[in-house]
């Protein structure tokens, strides 16, 4: 572990915290101006987490200690997601700790977390909001997990370090199964992210909820947590994307030079995803809940195919 | 750049491949004939690409061939015949959704485990995208026997024959050039016979629903 690896992890870390909010509000500025609303400040989200900060806390009466240390174990995870994603640098201390395998499942432990306290406090909005989690949370992994063992077929290992390596070095190729991996995962990170084919993420309406219905009871600087915890997981799951399927600009180990100039590539990419993100929510109306069976449905069937594909073709 | 046309002709392989899919889950009829289009237009592409590759200019013929037939002209008909019809929003399933896509991946696994073997001994260019196009047209026969409908039908049927003529392209990089013409003149009369039937079993039954033509005698 060199003194560079830990300074390029050091540097992811904060780029995440850093960036995340700022990704959120980039995306609902450009969906503000494709509605032809007049937007929020680009700045909205670190105003609306400083707000939160500073608010008194108020607990639900009936809340266990459960709903109480879920913030920290939603933002935990994360943070640490995060922090094993390349988003700089391949040359991450921490990448050995979580493979892709490892990534889908801490998603996943941040689910089970939320829904829990969800649940916990007894309303009718919570339980409801983390049952229609859970009916979204089991149709996604499995879709999640081919999409990363397809980037695995191709590359022969599943650290997303190694991916990334791999895929930004070897000659410009153009791979079949990762156009098919490619469609799979964004349809897979629109309903993760709550956004709006599944979910609208700024709806007032708690019937038609799924993320919000579930942080309806949360205040203040728990639910700065949770806000900052969803930018991040938005922020991890772009980068993951990123990292998939567009890995060029990415420092290797030991290339300090390269590390200052992966960052602004970082943002150049993550802009011109949060617009055409933002695009796709304008472009399509949310589903009904009982459709996103069928929609995360065929995301896993294309990745399935994708992989398949990747057998046939013998990654030519 | 010829290093990346067989990799450019695999990615249309797998955009038919795709749109196939995309056709067998699609409930809206005026979609389900764009989605037709678009694959006409990546077969076409993949021809030109397979003749640009081979040198053969019988694929660039059959290349313009299908993208006049089948991007242009049988679409158009197409469009035109369902608003005589008046049957824009006329779609029916007899299975759900989710069931056809996960027999639509059985039929996949089943396509691509069949042509592996014969895409081995084949050495053209795009040999392994067999196993593509065989499943594509199993895929379109599982589109026409899932809808109820005339029209789809007709357009499962136009798939399984833009499935078959990938077919025949990859494996034997282009068919003698008599065929292609015998084979495009045969579904353009084939869809103008099909267009006359349809009005016929409207006119029988006041629906386009090909269930009626399961009984021999009206009771």
């Amino acid at each position: 572990m060199s003194a560079l690896g830990v300074f390029s992890q050091l540097m992811a870390l904060v780029t995440a915290l850093l960036l995340a909010p700022l990704l959120t509000g980039w995306i609902n500025q450009w969906r503000h101006w494709l509605q032809n609303k007049s937007a929020p400040s680009l700045l909205q989200p670190y105003l609306t987490l400083h707000k939160l900060f500073n608010k008194e806390l108020l607990m639900a009466e009936h809340a266990s200690p459960l709903y109480r240390f879920t913030p920290y174990v939603v933002f935990g995870c994360m943070l640490l997601a995060s922090a094993i994603i390349p988003t700089l640098s391949t040359d991450l201390p921490l990448s050995p700790a979580a493979d892709a395998i490892a990534l889908v499942g801490l998603f996943a432990l941040a689910r089970v977390f939320i829904s829990l306290a969800a649940m916990d406090v007894g309303t009718s909005f919570g339980t409801l909001g983390a049952r229609r989690e859970m009916l979204v949370g089991f149709l996604a992994e499995p879709a999640l997990l081919m999409v990363m063992f397809g980037a695995s077929m191709i590359t022969g290992s599943t650290s997303l370090t190694v991916i990334v390596e791999t895929l930004a070095h070897r000659e410009l190729a153009i791979y079949p199964s990762l156009l098919l991996a490619g469609v799979a995962f964004t349809m897979v990170s629109l309903a993760e992210n709550a956004r709006v084919p599944v979910d609208n993420p700024d709806t007032h309406l708690e019937l038609t909820m799924i993320h919000e219905a579930m942080i309806l009871e949360y205040s203040a600087r728990h639910l700065a947590l949770m806000e900052w915890a969803a930018s991040l997981k938005l922020f991890a799951y772009s980068c993951v994307g990123l990292a998939l399927f567009f890995p060029w600009g990415v420092a290797e180990a030991n290339a300090p030079l390269a590390l200052l100039l992966a960052l602004p590539v970082l943002i150049f990419k993550l802009a011109i995803g949060g617009m055409l993100m933002a695009m796709i929510e304008t472009a399509s109306a949310k589903m009904r809940i009982f459709r996103v069976p069928e929609f995360l449905g065929t995301a896993f069937l294309l990745a399935v195919i994708g992989l398949l594909v990747n057998v046939l073709l013998g990654g030519q | 750049m010829s290093h990346f046309v067989p990799q450019l002709i695999n990615l249309f392989a797998t955009l038919i491949l795709l749109l196939s899919f995309a056709m067998l889950a699609q409930r809206r009829i005026v979609s389900l004939i764009n989605l037709f289009m678009i694959q006409g237009a990546a077969l076409a592409a993949a021809s030109f690409l397979l003749g640009y590759v081979t040198g053969h200019p019988d694929l660039y013929v059959s290349g313009g061939l299908t993208l006049l037939l089948k991007v242009v002209l049988i679409p158009w008909m197409l469009h035109r015949m369902i608003r005589k019809l008046n049957v824009r929003w006329d779609v029916e399933m007899l299975l759900n959704i989710p069931t056809t896509m996960l027999v639509g991946i059985a039929l996949v696994i089943f396509a691509f485990s069949l042509a592996l073997p014969i895409s081995r001994l084949s050495d053209a260019v795009a040999g392994g995208a067999l196993g593509i196009a065989l499943a594509c047209v199993m895929l379109s026969f599982m589109m026409m026997i899932t809808r109820s409908k005339a029209v789809p039908q007709v357009i499962g049927f136009l798939s399984m024959e833009n499935g078959l003529l990938f077919a025949a392209t990859t494996v034997t990089n282009g068919m003698p050039m008599i065929v292609e013409f015998g084979i495009a003149l045969d579904v353009l009369v084939g869809v103008l016979i099909l267009g006359v039937f349809m009005f016929q079993i409207r006119e029988k039954f006041d629906s386009l629903d090909i269930r009626h033509l399961e009984s021999l005698k009206d009771d």
